[in-house]
């Protein structure tokens, strides 16, 4: 399935040196590769396998995910806040297709 | 719940606790007989899984919150917080944290990249869970340390029927 919607969530500014912690959620189903259709059919497995998130270009947080990863992905983590710029996150499927969001922080 | 730590090997001794929880909680769990693995040993399925996560060396019991809720009646989507305490320096901060599964098909659900940027080793999501079952967390950090912490969680609904 596509990659349709993702979103990030940041605060819009921020103090320098605080953590910040970092929402992202993906629309996807996470299609485990374990389910039959209605004529008993596998449904194949269709996932995001990779998650990845840089901060003004460098990577500061990565994640391998599995079917294990409930739909549509929430992912939190943190961050200490460095200086004024973009964080995005980048997700990927097992297909190699993307979809990234970006948020906007304003060191203060 | 969180299990406070005691030594790595009480992964093999912690059916009593659960088989206390089942005994006074109805528990409606779908038969798993047709899923891969289903006849795999499950203890063994999470003592490999953590072996992977630490390339085989033993994990100390220390320094992992890992909370799920005690029970989750919706398997397709259980929140899960880790938190590893950690200065997070750039000499000593926390790389890795994997999560693995006792008794989901795949036995690694999700492994996390940080460091020292992250200020905190802290991270949520939600999980599938197929059955009532015991999960870890196992954290490497840069000074090369393994640390591990569990958490057992009753799951009404299985993740693993075909609702989605």
């Amino acid at each position: 399935m596509a990659l349709t919607s993702a979103r990030i969530v940041t605060p819009a500014t921020a103090r320098m040196g605080e953590i910040i912690e970092i929402k992202t959620l993906a629309r996807h189903p996470m299609e485990t590769g374990y389910r039959r259709d209605d004529r008993g059919r596998q449904i194949a497995r269709d996932i995001i396998g990779t998650f990845r998130v840089t901060y003004n270009a460098v990577e500061i947080f990565q994640a391998d995910l599995s079917q294990g990863i409930a739909a549509n992905p929430f992912i939190a983590f943190t961050t200490v806040a460095m200086e004024t710029g973009d964080i995005i996150a980048t997700w990927t499927d097992l297909a190699g297709r993307e979809i990234s969001a970006k948020a906007r922080i304003t060191i203060t | 719940m969180t299990i406070s730590h005691g030594e790595p090997t009480m992964l093999a001794a912690t059916l009593s606790r659960r088989g206390v929880i089942s005994g006074g909680v109805a528990i409606t769990l779908v038969p798993f007989a047709s899923w891969p693995g289903a006849a795999q040993s499950e203890a063994g399925q999470l003592t490999d899984a953590i072996s992977r996560a630490t390339g085989g060396r033993t994990p100390l019991a220390a320094g992992v919150k890992l909370d799920l809720p005690e029970l989750a009646e919706n398997g397709f989507s259980v929140p899960l917080n880790v938190t590893i305490d950690s200065p997070m320096t750039e000499r000593d901060h926390v790389r890795f944290i994997t999560i693995v599964s006792e008794k989901n098909p795949a036995p690694q659900i999700a492994r996390f990249t940080l460091g020292p940027r992250a200020g905190r080793a802290a991270v949520r999501t939600h999980v599938r869970l197929a059955d009532t079952q015991r999960i870890a967390a196992v954290a490497e950090t840069s000074t090369g340390r393994f640390l591990i912490g569990v958490a057992d969680v009753v799951v009404t609904i299985s993740a693993c029927t075909n609702g989605g």
